[in-house]
């Protein structure tokens, strides 16, 4: 389980997360949506320690994750699949190498990296992309190639940094639809930070807003489909005003 | 007037001791020796390699000015075979460490900055961090170690390129003999001249890469920030070259 704890974080004197108090329960997927700038993936990066709370903690398997030492982190994120929104693959390695990185911190023989990438590449319909570099793939492409990464680790829960944000509609289609897969498949528990609203409600078991650095409203798809709250209602239908 | 210095001077204290943090870093990543050992040859190949071409132009051109000038100052003077001492010396103490030192902030710094200044800004940095590797152990520690172990070879090679050029200019455009130019060079040798220019290029070396990875995985804000960054390390990396060698001459000559 992940448990956001009254998390407070600010950057240069600007408060951006101002309270945020979540639970994510085990084998779900919450969606976190919000304006842009509201610390959705602020919040996301607390979960595997790139960012330090000013207060408060993101709690993962009973574990503080602001309290963990170099060795218990490093644990931590051996079970934490990062996607990163625009991928952040490794320009000056192959696909299959980009994949097999994580792998190799792992008591697993090279046998086993190899097959697990090529699962992994499978899973996301990548077969035999392995040894291009990421330069010469299209931003889905890239975007599958990073869901691959993660999934290549086998981890206990994978974070979503806005999978589809500059995909056209199909692609997002796809993206969506994997992490569908993902999730039925490998039984993860999903953490999903987006702004697009159509990839949410296909992909979430619950909705999560963001708004002024805290939870608006939480909630199932239909639960946030309904709702009277004026700020989510204006969000999710996307209206001006 | 006054809160302006003591802004400034808080702000000088925490880049010390973020630079010292840094280090810190770094020495506690030198425990993951399966992770960097196999990245330092690659990164010695990079730099070494890559940077031997600029190093020997730099030195082949300074070995024919140096002769070149010291017969202009010596004529009348001093004798002529004194071409290689001078060339000798200087080549060993000075200009080869401190003119490669100053080409190499351009090449192996500046391109250290962008690469690893582009990765932080891609938020590749955060990608290594979250595949439970430690940056300093992947990215930093092979490149402080590279630079500071090819810097001295790098550097011996313009050394010898430097006399070689002396040598040839003596030759050619100067009425030197080589036993002449020889008996100079010899003349007031010391293996302290070698290990002193040597020692202090290692130095260089690891300033100059130290410097490359801080101000890199400093960067902020895109493109602009990678641009700043590459800036700032040849400056940065060029200011303490001049330091340390002066340094280097105070404590060891």
């Amino acid at each position: 389980m992940i448990e956001f704890q009254d998390l407070y974080k600010g950057f240069d004197g600007k408060a951006v997360l101002q309270g945020l108090s979540l639970k994510i329960r085990d084998a779900e997927t919450v969606v976190i949506i919000g304006y842009s700038g509201t610390g959705k993936s602020v919040a996301l990066k607390h979960i595997v320690g790139l960012l330090h709370p000013d207060a408060g903690d993101v709690i993962v398997d009973g574990q503080a994750v602001s309290t963990l030492d170099r060795d218990a982190l490093t644990a931590l994120r051996q079970g934490i699949g990062y996607v990163f929104q625009f991928a952040a693959l490794f320009d000056s390695l192959t696909v299959a190498d980009n994949l097999a990185l994580g792998l190799r911190r792992r008591e697993l023989t090279e046998e086993e990296i190899e097959d697990r990438v090529q699962e992994a590449l499978a899973l996301v319909d990548l077969s035999g992309t392995g040894e291009r570099m990421p330069a010469e793939l299209s931003g889905g492409m890239r975007k599958r190639v990073g869901i691959a990464r993660a999934i290549a680790l086998r981890p206990r829960y994978i974070l979503y940094d806005e999978p589809t944000t500059g995909l056209d509609p199909v692609t997002s289609a796809v993206i969506d639809r994997l992490m569908v897969r993902t999730r039925e498949h490998l039984g993860v528990t999903g953490v999903v930070v987006t702004h697009d609203m159509r990839s949410a409600y296909t992909v979430g078991d619950r909705i999560a807003m963001l708004y002024e650095g805290r939870v608006r409203q939480v909630g199932s798809v239909a639960e946030i489909q309904q709702t009277e709250d004026p700020v989510v209602r204006q969000f999710i239908e996307g209206r001006a005003e | 007037m006054i809160q302006a210095i003591g802004r400034r001077s808080i702000s000088a204290i925490e880049a010390v001791g973020r630079v010292g943090q840094f280090v810190a870093d770094m020495v506690r990543g030198l425990r993951d020796v399966g992770i960097w050992a196999r990245l330092v040859v690659i990164q010695m190949r990079r730099i070494g390699v890559d940077s031997l071409p600029v190093a020997l132009f730099i030195a082949a051109f300074t070995g024919v000015v140096l002769a070149l000038q010291a017969s202009y100052t010596f004529t009348g003077a001093v004798p002529l075979y004194f071409v290689g001492t001078l060339v000798g010396k200087t080549m060993m103490l000075e200009l080869g460490p401190v003119l490669t030192g100053l080409a190499l902030a351009g090449r192996v710094g500046a391109s250290m900055a962008a690469e690893l200044g582009t990765m932080k800004v891609t938020e590749q940095v955060d990608a290594l961090e979250t595949l439970a590797y430690d940056p300093q152990s992947y990215l930093v520690v092979p490149r402080v170690m590279a630079a500071t172990l090819m810097f001295p070879v790098i550097v011996a090679f313009a050394i010898a390129v430097g006399i070689i050029t002396g040598w040839l200019t003596s030759l050619a455009l100067l009425d030197l003999s080589t036993p002449d130019f020889i008996k100079g060079l010899k003349l007031f040798y010391l293996f302290k001249d070698v290990w002193f220019g040597l020692l202090k290029s290692a130095t260089f070396g690891f300033t100059i890469a130290l410097v490359g990875c801080i101000v890199g995985l400093g960067t902020r804000g895109g493109a602009e920030g990678v641009g700043r960054s590459t800036t700032r390390t040849v400056v940065y990396s060029a200011i303490l070259i001049l330091v340390l060698d002066a340094f280097w001459a105070v404590v060891l000559l």
